[in-house]
């Protein structure tokens, strides 16, 4: 069993680099130096929701006031739920145990459809209330005794959550089909405790998607419960 | 290229194997360096055709050769190509392909396949960007302010922004792939001390990529899905604020112009040593100057909206921030100076190319410090200072230093030396051409001749016609180089492993290196530009 574990890290040794240390710190690296480089990417989508947030305060609390927090608060939890599978999943590669791996990456992706089936619900019901800018936006409270104060900044508001959760949605996608290929190459037994940095970088990519619901949720969701702020 | 290398016997990287899959196909950075040298040099082609007509129309005062549309298309144009598709990737994407992972003695960059997407990206990107244009064109300026590029401009702009967008993702993987390679890639003994300034510079640039391209990524995105689907981030209509896209858009757009004269600065300090036999003055001051070139480009970004409407008091701020760049940039200039001081200069093509550069980046960088003082700013904002200013630094600065490192690296890329004596006429060409395109420019801002308009009273005619002559001058100077490279190719003599006498680990392998660039991985035990302990021996190659 060690001597075919070391003969499949071999053959996953790529030319240019020493050794299997050299490989797994570099591709570790580049992983960090790439989840920075998606920090900054929705960094200006954080800046420019910081900004309009000061700006138009009470449009964002009555758009925010439309959320489904019971909805957001379940993905949320799903999405944790997937973290815990996904970290689990990385520990059973580096000790060995292949099969459970792969089923602990199967649920990691179940859990990763129920956010985005979760998600579509949600989206639906934004898209039926004309909760989506363009010509056909249309905000009201659904409250006729408190009509809303700002109605007509709340589009900015709804242009940054679609913006958001959209671009969020499609890293979780992404992170599905990632997901899907480390199971599939562990069914094909590529990975062994010598080989098994794909799965750790997978693994922080998954986890990052995951933080940046972590802070999309409250920012959205959860601006102020109180009647126009 | 095939029957070029028919002579040389060694096994390269260039006879290794052939046939078109083996190119498209290939993970060697250096072979990727090729692909990228041939693309960004036709796109070179295309954002010079753009600016022949901006010249050509402005030969005369009236605007007669083209309409007010089609000219404001051709600027933007001629500033998409020429800033995102060849003066960013020029010389990390090729030199810097080639180079850094011979420079730092390993077989490859960290991520080889990353680096074949990088370049399919850039393809694709610019293949975009290239269809928008074709179907009509794009007239928002390179810098697609809003909201005219989002809601009034009825041009291509969606194809152009995402075009820019891709061509966004090609650059964050090259310089992920620079910073990993210099941090883990590096052969025993290449300490940080001893690293090339060349890398140190790319070093920096790439730390820029990667920190800033993702920001214009999506602010670029934000623009054309406020086009596509009327989201509303930049609409004044709703309550969005188009100064919030200026501060998005220039949080990388100047940090890239850093992106762009970093890789050109590394350039200079190699040649400048090298033919000056004498070691870098002040190695640690040119290699952290870079690094706080990098840093400091990040925090000086409104000083291109001091008239946009920002508070007094960040313009103030932002001011005070732009005069710091220049310590560091004139750090390099005098460090450069003071290690031709009493050294033995040889005035080869790379070396004639190098002056141009130190000169023109002088006086692109000085009048950049007129540019960040308040008042003189208001003058001349949007006149034909602020055109002379930005060529002087990117044209007479950073194509200078890519033409530089073309001559002075071509021997190791192609197995081939040129021949010195056109080469030496071409520097000449470009610098006597480069100033009488330019020099006016900066005469006709501050009489207040506002760019971006297609005619012009008639008192200007004389400038505009000089400079008119003058790039014609300058498009033969790039021309020729475009015809001798090709020559060298097939009748050149064959390059020998180090034909400048230099020092670098590039130099230790042979011309065209291998594919596995060192036969045994190199162990570093002396300091880097270590002229002053090599023998002085005569270039065999011009003089």
């Amino acid at each position: 069993m060690a001597t075919s574990d070391i003969q499949v890290a071999e053959h996953a040794l790529q030319h240019h680099f020493a050794d299997m240390e050299q490989q797994r710190e570099t591709s570790t690296f580049g992983m960090w130096m790439f989840l920075l480089t998606e920090i900054m990417f929705f960094g200006g989508l954080f800046c420019a929701y910081l900004v309009y947030r000061a700006s138009y305060y009470t449009a964002f609390v009555e758009g925010s006031q439309k959320m489904n927090i019971w909805l957001g608060a379940t993905n949320t939890a799903v999405l944790i739920c997937s973290s815990l599978t996904m970290a689990l999943g990385v520990r059973a590669a580096q000790m060995a145990k292949p099969k459970l791996m792969i089923a602990l990456l199967l649920v990691t992706i179940l859990f990763g459809l129920g956010f985005l089936g979760i998600k579509a619900v949600e989206y639906h019901e934004h898209w039926v209330n004309h909760e989506f800018p363009g010509p056909n936006f249309h905000f009201e409270t659904g409250d006729p005794e408190h009509p809303a104060t700002d109605a007509q900044h709340t589009e900015i508001y709804f242009s940054l959550y679609w913006a958001m959760t959209g671009l969020h949605a499609l890293h979780m996608i992404i992170g599905v089909g990632l997901v899907l290929w480390i199971v599939l190459a562990g069914l094909r037994g590529a990975f062994t405790p010598h080989y098994y940095n794909p799965v750790e970088n997978v693994g922080l990519y998954w986890h990052f998607v995951d933080l940046v619901w972590i802070y999309l949720f409250p920012l959205l969701y959860l601006i102020s419960k109180k009647h126009g702020g | 290229m095939a029957t070029a290398v028919q002579t040389v016997e060694r096994e390269n990287y260039l006879n290794a194997n052939y046939g078109i899959k083996s190119w498209l196909l290939t993970t060697d950075h250096k072979r990727i360096a090729m692909l990228y040298l041939i693309s960004i040099t036709a796109m070179f082609w295309i954002g010079g055709f753009f600016a022949m007509m901006i010249r050509l129309e402005l030969l005369t005062p009236a605007g007669d050769l083209v309409s007010s549309d089609t000219y404001n298309k051709l600027f933007t144009m001629h500033g998409i190509v020429m800033v995102f598709f060849f003066l960013i990737p020029s010389v990390p994407a090729v030199l810097g392909n080639f180079l850094i992972p011979l420079m730092v003695g390993a077989k490859d960059l960290a991520f080889p396949r990353v680096n074949l997407l990088s370049w399919y990206l850039y393809m694709a990107g610019g293949i975009t960007a290239l269809t928008a244009m074709v179907m009509g064109g794009v007239d928002t300026g390179w810098t697609f302010y809003t909201p005219f590029s989002t809601t009034y401009s009825n041009t291509h702009v969606i194809g152009a922004a995402v075009g820019i967008f891709i061509a966004g993702f090609s650059s964050i993987l090259t310089g992920l792939n620079f910073i990993i390679t210099i941090h883990r890639m590096r052969a025993p003994g290449m300490t940080w001390r001893r690293l090339p300034l060349f890398c140190w510079s790319n070093y920096a640039a790439a730390l820029i990529m990667v920190l800033g391209t993702p920001v214009i990524a999506i602010t670029l995105l934000l623009v054309a899905f406020e086009r596509a689907f009327h989201i509303g981030v930049f609409n004044p209509q709703l309550g969005g604020d188009p100064l919030l896209f200026q501060h998005l858009f220039w949080f990388y757009s100047h940090p890239a112009v850093y992106i762009m004269i970093l890789p050109g600065m590394g350039v200079i300090s190699e040649i400048v040593t090298c033919f000056s036999r004498k070691r870098v003055f002040g190695y640690e001051f040119v290699a952290l100057a870079s690094i706080a070139i990098a840093v400091l480009g990040f925090l000086v970004w409104a000083h291109h909206m001091f008239v946009a409407g920002i508070s007094v008091y960040a313009a103030l701020v932002f001011s005070l921030l732009s005069y710091l760049v220049a310590i560091p940039s004139a750090v390099k200039v005098f460090n450069w100076t003071a290690t031709m001081y009493k050294g033995s200069i040889r005035y080869n093509t790379p070396m004639l190319y190098a002056f141009g550069f130190i000169g023109l980046f002088t006086v692109g960088g000085l009048t950049g410090v007129f540019l960040a003082s308040l008042g003189i700013d208001v003058h001349v904002t949007d006149t034909y200072f602020v055109v002379a200013h930005f060529h002087y630094v990117m044209v007479g600065g950073m194509v200078m230093a890519y033409m530089a490192g073309l001559h002075f690296w071509w021997p190791k890329m192609s197995g081939r030396m040129y021949p010195e004596g056109w080469a030496k006429l071409s520097a000449l060409l470009v610098f006597v051409g480069f100033n009488t395109t330019f020099f006016p420019q900066f005469i006709l801002g501050y009489m207040g001749s506002p760019r971006r308009y297609h005619a012009y009273p008639p008192e200007f005619q004389v400038l505009n016609v000089l400079s008119t002559a003058g790039s014609s001058i300058l498009a033969v100077g790039y021309v020729l180089p475009m015809i001798y490279f090709l020559w060298s190719l097939r009748y050149g003599e064959p390059a020998p492993p180090n034909p400048w006498n230099a020092v670098g680990l590039e130099w230790m392998t042979s011309s065209p290196p291998p594919t596995h660039n060192f036969d045994e991985t190199p162990v570093v035990t002396w300091e880097a530009y270590d002229y002053e302990n090599q023998p002085q021996e005569e270039v065999t190659i011009g003089h």
